[in-house]
């Protein structure tokens, strides 16, 4: 009997969409599947969970875990692990998510794979590399579990209808991982569709030259609708817009049906968080970039002339005029 | 105030890196540099320690002898000394390896603050730093967009999907930096010329107590292919009909 568990990402609004796409995949790779759940929201996620395949959900909702970084939800879940033996322990790329995998990893002394993009069975996993330009395959070896970090949408959430048991995880956290603590949480203001959830991405990059230039593509956002605006890593470390806005290896993962992007040449760290969208657009005053070799249709020129005369033109269209 | 910092030599960012029979990225031979990831936190390293007005950062590499250059560059930019783990028994070293060579050279040195990057330029494992904190038994404070430190403790702005926690934590503890941070400094010809003299050393996994057993990788490539390339489509010049086609384009795909 192969033992998949899945380290569930759940806040008090639900569960993390990684989780239930996690679980997806953990269904074909074994025949007792588990989810983690530990913090606020846990035991209220364990029916999502319970509906995308686990048949148990070890929770708890004890703010420990969500007011302290790392140390208390590994020192659970690594009670939980010495106690059940999963063979494989799936997490999502998040912030809480590495750290809590990295440490588990000394504890077990497991081997652990970060951005897998396909997970083969319990002791093999594939990655992309290069930008998505070579497919890796990588056996895992070495005492269980095996840890696999997986890259955001991955896989696609399916319900299986199933329900879970709850397990109560004890918070019986010792004071001294009590350490590292969460004062206040701020949230930056954010407008329009979520970039990960939106029909349409607009992302400009280094080519913007500034923080300025970004008004034009709220511009043409507004303008297509139901549209996000994102940015390069270029352009968030230049400090023109803030990291929510990044798409790439560190940041974000779109799929959008369209994805238009002015001034990015297409760097492999940009092109892996894109690269899954139905149709490219990409403006650029370089005809030998990167981008141009993956767009479905790619506009050497000037993107302060390009972005104006095509948000001109959907608005012309929408009117009717 | 003692600072590590953990440095990663990697490929030449801008390059297209090379992969061997092994599956593994080709190192030996091929251009390189420092992770540009790593001189945030480089640069953070170096302005607590002259804030504080004494003490010294380290830096701690583990690579081939070519891992050098990213050490230099490191010195040059004003960290103190070097060390360079350098061991054929490292080839493939993978995150489990890396975290326990790291914190084995790091616990030989006096310090109170490890800083890294998120995660580094060739690898972006980004489970390291967390791992080397479980292994010294302290605190990680991952994804630092801005720091402070008093006294015994450093607050952070911890990058979260939504804008940022602060988050507080005693020292010694491991801190990873994002990208853009900090402004690191450009090395000046006398940082050049001082990093030259300034002293590195050069371990083996023997010297930090570990064994071959110890540093044995526990993952192997089995294959590697091509991806199917995806099919690039038209690209034109810009000129008067342009917008509309973009516009086309984007009404054949339902979404104006």
């Amino acid at each position: 009997m192969t033992k998949v568990w899945v380290w569930a990402d759940v806040t008090p609004d639900g569960p993390a969409p990684s989780a239930l796409e996690l679980l997806t995949k953990a269904r074909d790779l074994g025949d007792d599947v588990a989810a983690v759940a530990l913090g606020p929201g846990a035991k209220d996620a364990a029916s999502a969970l319970g509906e995308h395949g686990a048949s148990t959900v070890f929770a708890s909702d004890d703010e420990v875990f969500a007011n302290h970084l790392a140390q208390p939800p590994t020192a659970a879940l690594a009670g939980l692990v010495e106690e059940h033996a999963p063979d494989l322990i799936l997490f999502p790329s998040s912030y809480e998510a590495r750290d809590v995998a990295g440490r588990l990893q000394i504890r077990t002394g497991s081997t652990l794979m970060a951005n897998a993009t396909d997970v083969l069975d319990a002791e093999h996993a594939r990655t992309e590399i290069l930008g998505g330009t070579k497919i890796v395959d990588v056996e895992l070896k070495g005492p269980s579990p095996k840890l696999v970090l997986v890259r955001p949408q991955s896989f696609a959430p399916e319900p299986s209808g199933g329900t879970a048991d709850v397990v109560e995880v004890l918070a019986d956290v010792p004071n001294e991982l009590k350490t590292a603590e969460r004062m206040e949480r701020h949230e930056e203001a954010a407008s329009g569709p979520r970039l990960e959830s939106a029909k349409v991405v607009v992302a400009g990059g280094r080519g913007l030259g500034g923080p300025d230039a970004f008004a034009q593509l709220d511009q043409l956002a507004a303008a297509i609708g139901n549209a996000a605006v994102g940015a390069s890593r270029a352009a968030v470390d230049a400090g023109w817009v803030p990291y929510s806005y990044q798409i790439g290896q560190t940041g974000k993962t779109v799929k959008p049906e369209v994805y238009v992007c002015a001034g990015i040449s297409g760097a492999l760290q940009h092109m892996v968080g894109m690269k899954g969208a139905k149709r490219i657009v990409a403006i650029t005053k370089d005809p030998d970039a990167p981008i141009l070799q993956i767009a479905d249709l790619g506009v050497v020129g000037d993107l302060f002339q390009v972005v104006p005369a095509l948000t001109e033109e959907i608005e012309k269209r929408r009117t009717g005029s | 105030m003692n600072v590590v910092v953990l440095t990663k030599w990697v490929p030449e960012p801008e390059g297209t890196p090379t992969i061997g029979d092994d599956g593994l990225l080709v190192r030996d031979g091929a251009d390189g540099a420092l992770d540009p990831g790593d001189e945030y936190g480089l640069e953070a390293a170096l302005q607590l320690v002259e804030t504080a007005g004494e003490g010294e950062v380290t830096l701690i590499s583990m690579g081939p002898e070519v891992a050098h250059a990213a050490l230099q560059r490191g010195l040059a930019m004003g960290a103190h000394k070097g060390v360079r783990i350098t061991d054929d028994g490292l080839r493939g070293a993978d995150a489990l390896v890396t975290a326990k060579v790291l914190a084995a050279a790091i616990q030989m040195q006096e310090f109170d603050l490890v800083i890294g990057g998120v995660e580094s330029t060739d690898g972006y494992t980004g489970t390291v730093p967390a791992a080397i904190a479980e292994l010294l038994g302290i605190p990680s404070l991952t994804f630092a967009r801005g720091f402070h430190v008093s006294d015994d403790t450093i607050t952070i702005e911890r990058q979260t999907a939504a804008g940022y926690d602060s988050v507080i934590s005693p020292l010694p503890a491991v801190v990873t930096v994002t990208s853009g941070a900090t402004e690191p400094r450009y090395p000046s010809l006398k940082g050049v010329m001082a990093a030259k003299s300034k002293p590195v050393e050069t371990l083996a996994v023997s010297d930090l107590g570990l064994s071959a057993e110890d540093v044995a990788a526990t993952q192997t490539v089995t294959s590697v292919s091509d991806a199917p390339p995806k099919q690039g489509g038209a690209v034109v010049e810009f000129d008067e009909t342009t917008p509309a086609r973009i516009a086309d384009l984007l009404a054949e795909a339902k979404v104006i």
